[in-house]
This record gives structure tokens, C-alpha cells and sequence, in this order.
């Protein structure tokens, strides 16, 4: 008679072979880990910019004095702005509200006169407000811009209205301030909720909606050998697909690696597991595919795109929310993704989300055994 | 007139098989208006109480003066006061602080002077955009800043250039109105793909899809027995999140109810033409699923609804125009914020007929060439 142990390996791996052929059979599930990545990968890195460039830009003139018309130049020179050049107030309203500017900028008649008899000068900026975002990022575009012009005049000699204080601004980790540089490694857990989640919450309320629960039901198959069965195969093709991100990232995108691959991965495994416990615990729950598929979208993919950090900050939305996005996994798996991408292998944040992480995939994988645990081994 | 009873009978069966089971009845309600509302809530690009530390070396009433304009402004939050630029390495690598503002000790000489103190700041960047619009706002504090004025007031006659801006359709610059006027179509997409892309391998894969073949429907009238529940939830969804828009979240609705209608009714048909066809090429329901978010993903990402389309590379925003949920996110915050009617929306409107009117005969065509 052989152990225990051993009959348990063997029944682990009938089933492994067993879920391994349905990945085959059905080649959406290989679309799902591999296509997905690079088609996401591709579409984050060239289509998602939080960054304005080359921005349509109305200027108008009612002073044609010198000082005027150097300031203006300025917007004209710099890569940011695509500068039109309206005649009047007017022209250059209709220009904004048919949508063809996104802003104006205007100096009033008597802008030399202030300038260099009081020192105090305005400069006027209308702004299309319904992109609150990009007006505000404009707003700066067009404020450095105007700052910049004021340092060359002083540097010059020239009378200058400046400021009294001047910022020199610095921005660690990501100099250039780019957007892509903390967009793509956030996809990372985007791609991995995907495989993790979505994929997983259809396997169990498979064999229950097709009836070959019973069959599994019948067979020695542990509950715990099962969710190993149906986790392994997963476990495999998310890796793929992290791999797969990671690769794109840093050569296509340029983005640095600056902490350790290891940890990077070790990390993503935890998340892929956390995401994984958690498509089996719902479809194990809900026993239904459609109803399965549905919560697995509503409680696992959207959480991970809009209560992650991926792309809209969390210390900026109201508390209740920010509350409830510490029962999101993809939180942590973002910040740490973010500085082990960006900042380097930076302790104090990595481990308490990492353990963050192990819990999240302890409590999903104790939910998933409970159940199937039910069903299986009640008598 | 019997084609008409057919039609019907297949219509009340199709909500049957939504309504019946509670659990699917919940879903195709419940988890929207959550989510709305969650999403609404989180999905924002403010910045708002950016947690700073200052390392003052200058430790003057002038550089206090100036400390004092950026802890009164309600956009930060004075979290450390640091001894020394050793400091600032592990405030901002942990994350503790999003910014430290550093005055050199040379701050109050320079006042005044021809040659204005530089104030460095040094910002963590691993969240570009935070860390872009956080310096924006210590930008503008510094442009106000007046040496000899008292807190806040500022000096009436101290040089200074300053930008005055207005902001037209958004004037205190929200991104929750840009969010959550278009997040109903977003929403209503989602439910919309999930709903229609598995009705049709959900019989495929209980078998019961040959009972319905064999049953006297025309291949047509089965198809829109599947389409118009899916039209229907679609347009009640996305209209129960408009008004959820208008006065939960208080977004402005300037425009034509008639014009966000017909937007609605056109991009919900051109999405139940996506649906059926990712339908009509899935056997299994897990086919279709994902085959919904090959569709679903990119949809989101290329049209404008959390991103804009102007910031992508020329070549892909020529290919957004293929997109329904661009259209109709643009559409939508037309008519909320910039107040359009229907004759407003048309350059909208067109591309969704013309896309709905390639969908949903490329999923007829589909459906029959896959069971006939």
C-alpha cells in the first residue's frame, strides 16, 4: 500500500491533468493570458497620457507692444502649446467654445504700461474646465511659461515683474515627470486580476452548472487537492502574462526596474494568489457561471482599476472610500509595484504590503475551501 | 402578426431567464448603482490635502511668512518639520510625505533683492500627476507671495506678474464632473456587453440552443429576442445613473433630455451588436466572458472616459473613431456640461448609427452563419 501522501499526489496530479487539457481545449483561456497582456500592455503605453502635449492654444494680442509680444512668443516656442493667434476676444472665445482651443491666453492693452511703471502686471488664461485635469495641468503649462519669461527678462536686465520667491521644483523617481512611467507597472495588477480573477471564477461553478461536480464529487478528491488542482494551472498562466508585462515595460517603455526582480515577482505571486483565492471563492460560492462572472467583475475587476491607485490617487478621495480600498489587494500590489518599478527596494513600504498581500490570499483561500468544503465532504 | 407573437414569446423568455434566478436579478440592478456610486466617489484626478514636510534652514519671520501661505491653504497638510536634508531621503521614499518644501538659509537676504531666493521643492514622482498639479498649487502660492504684505493679504504694491484665470462649463476645475457625467455609458456598456455576450452560449453550452433551433423561430427572431433585453437594461440603466449623476453627485445637466435619449438608445444598439456577435462566436460562457473584455478593455481605455484622447499619438486617435464609448462619453459630457441639445450632439450621433448600423448586421450574419 502506498502513504497517504503519495495516493493524494497522485489524485492531485489526475486532476491537474485533467484541468491542463481544459485550458488547451478551450484557447481562451491561453487568449485571455497572453493576447490580453500585450494588447493592454500596448494600448496603457501608447493610448493612456495623463500628459498634455502640443496643446491648442489661443493667444490674443491687445497690446502689440514689445514685452507683449516676446511674452507671447514664448507659449509659441515651447513643445507644450500649438498657438493660434486670434485677432480678437471674440474669435477667440467662439475658437474655445467650438472646442478647436483648449484655452486662451490674453494680454490686455495696457500690459507694458503696468509692467514697467508699477511692476505689477496680469495675464489673462481662459481655461475649458470640462477636463478638469488636463485645464489644471494647462494652468501650470502656462504659469511656468509666463514664470520662465520673467526669469529671462531679469536674467537680461530687462525690467521684470517677478515673483518674489522662485520654486525649483524636483520630482524623484520620475524626472520627466511622465505619466507611462507609473501607469505601466500599475497594469501589472490590472492584467493579473484579470487571469486571476476572471478566469478562476468560472472554473468551479463550471463542474457545478455541468453536472460534473457530482462525478467529482464521487471520486476520493480532497476539497483542499481540488482548489490546489484548479489553482496550479492558473497560478502558471498569470506568471506568463507577468512576465509577458514586465518584459514590454522596461524595453518598449522605457520604464526603469529599480528594485529587485525577485522581489517584484515573489510580490506579484502573492497578489496573483490573493486574486486567485478570490475568483474561487466566488465561483465555488455562487455555483452559477453567469452570476459568477458578473460578481467577478463588479468585486474583483473594477475595484482593481478605479480603488487601486493604478490610475486615480487614493489620498485624495473621501475617507469612507479611501476605507473600503484597504479591503482592495490591488492597492497594495500597486504601491508596491509603483517603488519597486520607480523608487528601489524601499522596506518600509514593501513589507507591510506584501504581508498585507499574504493576508488577503489566506482569508480568500480559507473562504474558497469553506465553500467547497460544504459540499464535498458532507456525508 | 405571428411573427410579432414570436418575437414576443421570445422576448418574455429571455427576461425570464435575467429575472428569474435572485442572484442574476440582483445583478443586473444592484452591483451597478454600487458601483456608480463607489466609482463616482473614487474616481477623481483632485489633489487634495497633499502631505508635505518643510526643512526650514532660514528659520526667519520671512521664511515663516511664507511657510504660513502654504499651511493655510486648504490643498496641503503640514505632516513633519525636518532638522536636515538627510531627512528628506526617507520621508519621501516611505511615503510619508508626498512633498518637503526646503528654504535655504539665505532666504530673508535675498528678498527684495534683484536675485529672489530659490525655494526648492522636492516632489515624489512615483505619482506623476499628483506630483505635477501639487507643484502647480505651490507654484501659484509662490507667485502671490509678497515679502513685506501680511498673511495672506498680500502687498498691493509689490512686483509681481500674475496669471488670472476662468474656467468656462467647470469653473472650480472638478474632475468628478468630467468622470461621473460619462461614467453611465461606461457603466451601461459593461452591463450591456456581459448580459448579451452570454445569452447565446449560455444555451450553446446547457445544449439548450438546438431545442431553440429546432423550436419554429427564424434565425432573426431569435436574435432579437436576445437583443432587446439588452437594450433594455442598457438605456434603464444608463438613464437611472444619469439622474443618479444630477442630483447624488450634483453634476450640472445644462443640455436636452431628448439629446442624452437618443445618444443613449443608439450607442446601447451598437453595443448589443458587439455583444451578439462575441455571442454568436462563443460555446462556452467563459468564451464569452472574456471575449466581452477583449472588447470592453480597450473600449475603455481609447475613449476618453478617465484619459483624453488628445494626449494619445495622432495614429490612435484616428483609430478611437471606431470606438462607441467615445462617442458617447463626448456626447454625454456635451449635453451635461456644455449644454447640448440634439442638433449639438449630431457629430456624435452619426458615427454611433454608422457604427451601429456595422454591428448589428455583422452579428445577424454571424448568428446565422454559425447555426445555420
Amino acid at each position: 500500500m502506498s502513504s497517504p501522501r503519495a495516493r493524494s499526489l497522485l489524485r492531485l496530479r489526475g486532476l491537474l491533468r485533467k484541468e491542463l487539457l481544459q485550458v488547451r481545449r478551450d484557447p481562451s483561456s491561453i487568449l485571455l493570458a497572453v493576447v490580453m497582456p500585450v494588447v493592454l500592455l500596448f494600448l496603457f503605453g501608447y493610448g493612456v497620457s495623463l500628459d498634455p502635449l502640443e496643446v491648442p492654444l489661443a493667444v490674443v494680442a491687445d497690446d502689440s507692444s514689445a514685452p507683449a509680444r516676446d511674452l507671447l512668443a514664448r507659449f509659441a516656442s515651447t513643445p507644450y502649446f500649438d498657438v493660434v493667434t486670434a485677432a480678437t476676444m471674440d474669435e477667440a472665445s467662439a475658437l474655445l467654445e467650438g472646442g478647436a482651443v483648449d484655452g486662451i491666453v490674453r494680454v490686455r492693452g495696457d500690459f507694458e504700461r503696468e509692467l514697467l511703471r508699477d511692476g505689477r502686471a496680469d495675464v489673462q488664461l481662459v481655461l475649458n474646465g470640462i477636463d478638469a485635469n488636463r485645464a489644471s495641468l494647462i494652468r501650470n503649462y502656462v504659469t511656468q511659461a509666463v514664470a520662465g519669461w520673467t526669469t529671462a527678462r531679469r536674467a537680461r536686465g530687462e525690467p521684470a515683474a517677478g515673483p518674489a520667491v522662485v520654486l525649483e521644483p524636483r520630482t524623484w523617481f520620475n524626472p520627466v515627470n511622465e505619466s507611462r512611467a507609473y501607469l505601466v507597472p500599475g497594469l501589472i495588477a490590472l492584467i493579473m486580476t484579470l487571469t486571476g480573477t476572471l478566469l478562476t471564477a468560472l472554473v468551479i461553478a463550471r463542474e457545478w452548472e455541468r453536472g460534473t461536480m457530482e462525478a467529482i464529487l464521487a471520486t476520493p478528491l480532497r476539497a483542499r487537492e481540488l482548489l490546489i488542482g484548479k489553482t496550479l494551472p492558473y497560478l502558471g498562466l498569470g506568471l506568463l502574462g507577468l512576465a509577458i508585462s514586465i518584459l514590454g515595460g522596461v524595453w518598449l517603455f522605457d520604464v526603469p526596474l529599480r528594485g529587485s526582480l525577485f522581489l517584484l515577482v515573489l510580490c506579484s505571486s502573492l497578489f496573483l494568489l490573493a486574486a486567485l483565492g478570490l475568483g474561487l471563492a466566488f465561483s465555488a460560492g455562487l455555483r452559477v457561471q453567469f452570476v459568477a462572472a458578473q460578481v467577478s467583475v463588479i468585486a474583483g475587476f473594477l475595484p482593481a482599476f478605479f480603488l487601486s491607485g493604478l490610475l486615480f490617487d487614493l489620498g485624495s478621495v473621501p475617507a469612507p472610500i479611501r476605507f473600503i480600498s484597504h479591503i482592495v489587494p490591488a492597492r497594495y500590489f500597486v504601491d508596491i509595484s509603483h517603488t519597486l518599478f520607480l523608487a528601489g527596494d524601499v522596506w518600509s513600504v514593501v513589507l507591510p504590503d506584501a504581508l498585507a498581500l499574504a493576508v488577503a490570499a489566506t482569508v480568500f483561500f480559507a473562504l474558497a475551501r469553506r465553500n467547497v468544503g460544504e459540499r464535498l465532504e458532507s456525508p | 402578426m405571428n411573427a410579432l407573437r414570436r418575437i414576443l414569446a421570445l422576448v418574455a423568455k429571455e427576461f425570464l431567464a435575467v429575472l428569474r434566478d435572485p442572484k442574476s436579478r440582483f445583478v443586473v440592478i444592484g452591483p451597478p448603482f454600487i458601483q456608480f456610486v463607489v466609482f463616482g466617489y473614487a474616481a477623481t484626478f483632485d489633489v487634495t490635502d497633499v502631505r508635505y514636510a518643510v526643512l526650514d534652514e532660514s528659520r526667519t519671520a520671512e521664511s515663516r511668512r511664507f511657510l504660513a501661505d502654504i499651511e493655510h491653504s486648504p490643498d496641503f497638510h503640514l505632516v513633519r518639520m525636518l532638522d536636515s536634508t538627510s531627512q528628506m531621503t526617507d520621508v519621501i521614499e516611505s511615503q510619508d510625505v508626498r512633498l518637503v518644501v526646503h528654504v535655504g538659509s539665505d532666504f530673508a537676504r535675498r528678498l527684495g533683492t534683484g536675485d529672489p531666493p530659490v525655494v526648492q521643492v522636492v516632489a515624489d514622482g512615483r505619482n506623476s500627476n499628483v506630483a505635477s498639479v501639487a507643484l502647480g498649487y505651490l507654484g501659484r502660492i509662490a507667485a502671490r507671495f509678497s515679502p513685506s504684505g501680511a498673511d495672506g493679504a498680500g502687498d498691493p504694491s509689490a512686483p509681481r506678474l500674475l496669471v488670472v484665470e476662468r474656467s468656462w462649463f467647470n469653473a472650480n476645475l472638478s474632475s468628478r464632473w468630467y468622470i461621473v457625467s460619462a461614467l453611465a455609458a461606461e457603466i451601461a456598456m459593461v452591463v450591456v456587453m456581459l448580459l448579451t455576450s452570454l445569452s447565446v452560449a449560455r444555451e450553446r453550452e446547457f445544449g439548450t440552443f438546438d431545442q431553440l433551433l429546432v423550436a419554429p423561430f427564424r434565425a432573426g427572431e431569435i436574435l432579437i429576442g436576445k437583443a432587446v433585453p439588452g437594450i433594455v437594461f442598457g438605456i434603464f440603466d444608463g438613464l437611472l445613473l444619469s439622474a443618479a449623476a444630477v442630483w447624488w453627485f450634483g453634476v450640472p445637466f445644462r443640455g436636452a433630455f431628448l439629446a442624452m435619449l437618443a445618444v443613449l438608445f443608439v450607442f446601447v444598439l451598437a453595443i448589443v451588436g458587439v455583444g451578439l456577435l462575441v455571442s454568436s462566436l462563443s460555446t462556452t460562457m467563459q468564451q464569452g466572458l472574456l471575449g466581452s473584455f477583449v472588447f470592453i478593455m480597450p473600449a475603455t481605455i481609447l475613449s476618453g472616459f478617465t484619459t483624453p484622447v488628445e494626449n494619445m499619438p495622432g495614429w490612435l486617435q484616428t483609430l478611437t473613431l471606431a470606438n462607441p464609448l467615445r462617442h458617447a462619453v463626448l456626447a454625454l459630457r456635451h449635453v451635461f456640461l456644455q449644454g447640448a441639445g440634439p442638433s449639438e450632439v449630431w457629430p456624435q450621433l452619426w458615427p454611433l448609427l454608422v457604427i451601429a448600423g456595422v454591428t448589428l448586421p455583422a452579428a445577424s450574419w454571424m448568428f446565422r452563419s454559425r447555426t445555420g
